[in-house]
């Protein structure tokens, strides 16, 4: 009983902190800072430097993750994000074959839904950036749904400035910041 | 067991409540009137631990204006009161421009009754003088008052120092909606969340405050009464549901959403009927501001290819753009008079706040930050309180109209943001 009551403060406490997703981080070494310049290198942000293997996959995660695309490094499913310059919601090049992956993944399992959430750096109005992330997460959503998947499957939100992945004040955190991120269940 | 759980949540909720905004001011007016603030005889009787005294609050209330110099005023024997008679040439030796002196008294109901008058000791006048009944738990609320007197007999416009703000801290990974007097004093809890809270607005009457939280992980619009803690909703509608602003006559709310589409402004009762489209752009329209005649909603709008600011009859028909500068023009707040309009201007890579002067069009930049954000006009429009990042950290500052009186805001070990000013006292 007492054990009990010692786990449940213990995880009374640790809701105090924020579950924040356990989401890839983009390396670091994003360096270009000229206008327009200034989104992280796509296919690098979630793809580890170094080779990985099976043990990796195993090691912090469920048994289950084993042979689930969406987990799985090697597998463009495993890219969840798309980013932007500042002010801007349309969608590079460099991410339309994430984008079309994630389409195909949707089409083939009817059942599986996803949220897509947007977001911008910290700078300007907040309630324009919660429009803006608004924009950007419903522009991927489209993009979706153009590629086949269904209006039930995908939701878009925005979380404006408010909850940044980056901290920092700069441009290379900004960057990072600049983003949407496709989602399925158990990942928000 | 579900009671214990709940009890560790509220206590790691309430956990370290004791911090409060404190003000320091960085900027004063080029003239500041000399002001003699002599102890008020008997104030003593009010002090209670370590309350300051009315004399010392009124006095730290007029310095904070940046508009008075305060003179360090000696304990006089016996002491004077606003019956004594005033020896100008001695206040004016001591370069005082004015003065106040007043009293104290126990009344037999256990209240206290305090007097004070004013006295303009260059034109060697009496201005005025008012007494006050008080308990002494309105110590400061007097103070206060006593000061906005002052204010308003010696610059003629009507002091704020009565009034209250409303802001959000970011402690750690927490967000809290506080209100405090203007002086930073009495701070209150009004929510504390682990998700974001945005976009508090003052009910006209000053008894409520819209706001946007995010602690059903996505923006729903609530109102909240400033002496209950009870939550209302709004508006929690499909996609988001932000920005809400009061009609002058507090009726009516806009608010954003997205439930159609893109953000497109719509109004509201404040208790959630009556839903009424307004905007119907293809882009973004969003922080809907009523000018105080109500005949008028600012916006900012990408309609034209960036964010700027138009204006709309609030009865709805066709938006005219306000701001043709830049690229980047946002949050529109419209001054008290209906003369100004203050906004946050991008200028290359700064965000800093500005004035817009809506018969001339002249901008003046306010501040030289590079992160300014949420305006938020003096319920006499001579202060703007604001938001911005100095060293990393979220600060508000408050600049005067004409950019000169500053002060900056902060709370130890948080981040501050989202302010926004109450209205005058009724």
């Amino acid at each position: 009983m007492r054990a009990l009551w010692i786990v449940l403060i213990a995880s009374a406490l640790a809701a105090c902190a924020t579950t924040q997703t356990p989401d890839t981080q983009p390396p670091a070494g994003v360096e270009d800072r000229a206008p327009g310049a200034t989104r992280p290198a796509p296919g690098t942000q979630s793809v580890p430097s170094t080779p990985v293997t099976g043990v990796d996959l195993s090691a912090g995660r469920p048994a289950s993750d084993a042979g689930n695309p969406l987990r799985d490094p090697a597998s463009i499913l495993s890219q969840r994000s798309v980013y932007y310059d500042f002010d801007k919601y349309d969608i590079g090049d460099e991410f339309k074959p994430v984008i079309e992956a994630h389409a195909k993944y949707l089409r083939e399992h009817g059942v599986v839904k996803m949220l897509i959430q947007g977001n911008t750096d910290e700078r300007g109005s907040r309630e324009y950036n919660i429009a803006l992330g608004q924009r950007r997460a419903e522009g991927v959503k489209r993009m979706l749904l153009l590629l086949g998947a269904r209006e039930e499957q995908v939701e878009a939100v925005s979380l404006g400035e408010e909850k940044p992945k980056e901290t920092g004040h700069d441009e290379e955190a900004w960057a990072r910041n600049r983003r949407s991120d496709m989602l399925y269940p158990g990942e928000y | 067991m579900r009671n214990l759980l709940a009890a560790i949540l509220f206590a790691c909720a309430a956990w370290p409540a004791q911090a409060q905004l404190s003000i320091e001011i960085t900027g004063a007016g080029g003239q500041r009137i000399a002001i003699a603030v002599a102890p008020l005889a008997g104030e003593g009787a009010l002090l209670d631990g370590a309350n300051a005294s009315i004399s010392a609050i009124v006095r730290a209330d007029l310095e904070r204006s940046g508009l008075f110099r305060g003179l360090e005023v000696p304990r006089l024997v016996p002491q004077l009161t606003e019956a004594s008679s005033v020896n100008y040439a001695e206040w004016r030796s001591r370069l005082a421009d004015t003065l106040v002196l007043g009293s104290v008294a126990a009344r037999p109901d256990g209240r206290f009754e305090v007097r004070f008058r004013l006295y303009d000791v260059v034109r060697q006048v009496a201005l005025g003088g008012v007494a006050y009944t008080l308990t002494r738990e309105q110590v400061r609320a007097t103070a206060h008052r006593i000061a906005d007197y002052v204010y308003e007999k010696l610059t003629g416009e009507k002091g704020v120092f009565s009034t209250r703000i409303a802001y959000v801290v970011k402690r750690g990974e927490r967000f809290e909606l506080q209100v405090a007097d203007a002086d930073g004093a009495n701070e209150q809890a009004m929510l504390v969340s682990a998700e974001p809270i945005i976009s508090p607005a003052w009910s006209p009457d000053g008894r409520r405050l819209a706001y946007v939280s995010f602690q059903n992980k996505k923006p729903i619009v609530y109102v909240q009464d400033i002496e209950v803690p009870k939550q209302q909703i709004v508006a929690n509608f499909k996609g988001s549901n932000s920005a809400p602003a009061w009609s002058p006559d507090g009726r009516r709310l806009a608010l954003v959403l997205t439930r159609d589409g893109n953000s497109q402004i719509y109004l509201i009762n404040p208790d959630g009927s009556n839903l009424q489209r307004l905007t119907r752009s293809s882009g973004i329209d969003t922080e809907p501001f009523f000018s105080p005649d109500g005949q008028w909603l600012f916006f900012t709008s990408d309609r034209g290819g960036s964010p700027q600011i138009y204006r709309m009859p609030a009865a709805g028909g066709d938006a005219q753009r306000v701001t043709f500068e830049g690229s980047y023009n946002v949050s529109p707040r419209v001054s008290p008079d209906g003369k100004n309009l203050a906004f946050i201007m991008r200028d290359g890579s700064r965000f800093q706040a500005a004035l817009l002067d809506l018969n001339t069009r002249q901008v003046q930049v306010l501040t030289d930050s590079d992160l300014d954000e949420s305006p938020s006009f003096a319920p006499n429009g001579r202060q703007i309180l604001l938001a911005t990042i100095i060293a990393g950290r979220g600060v508000l500052t408050s600049v005067s109209a004409d950019g000169r009186v500053k002060q900056r805001l902060t709370v130890s070990a948080a981040d501050v943001r989202e302010p926004a000013w109450g209205p005058l006292n009724k």
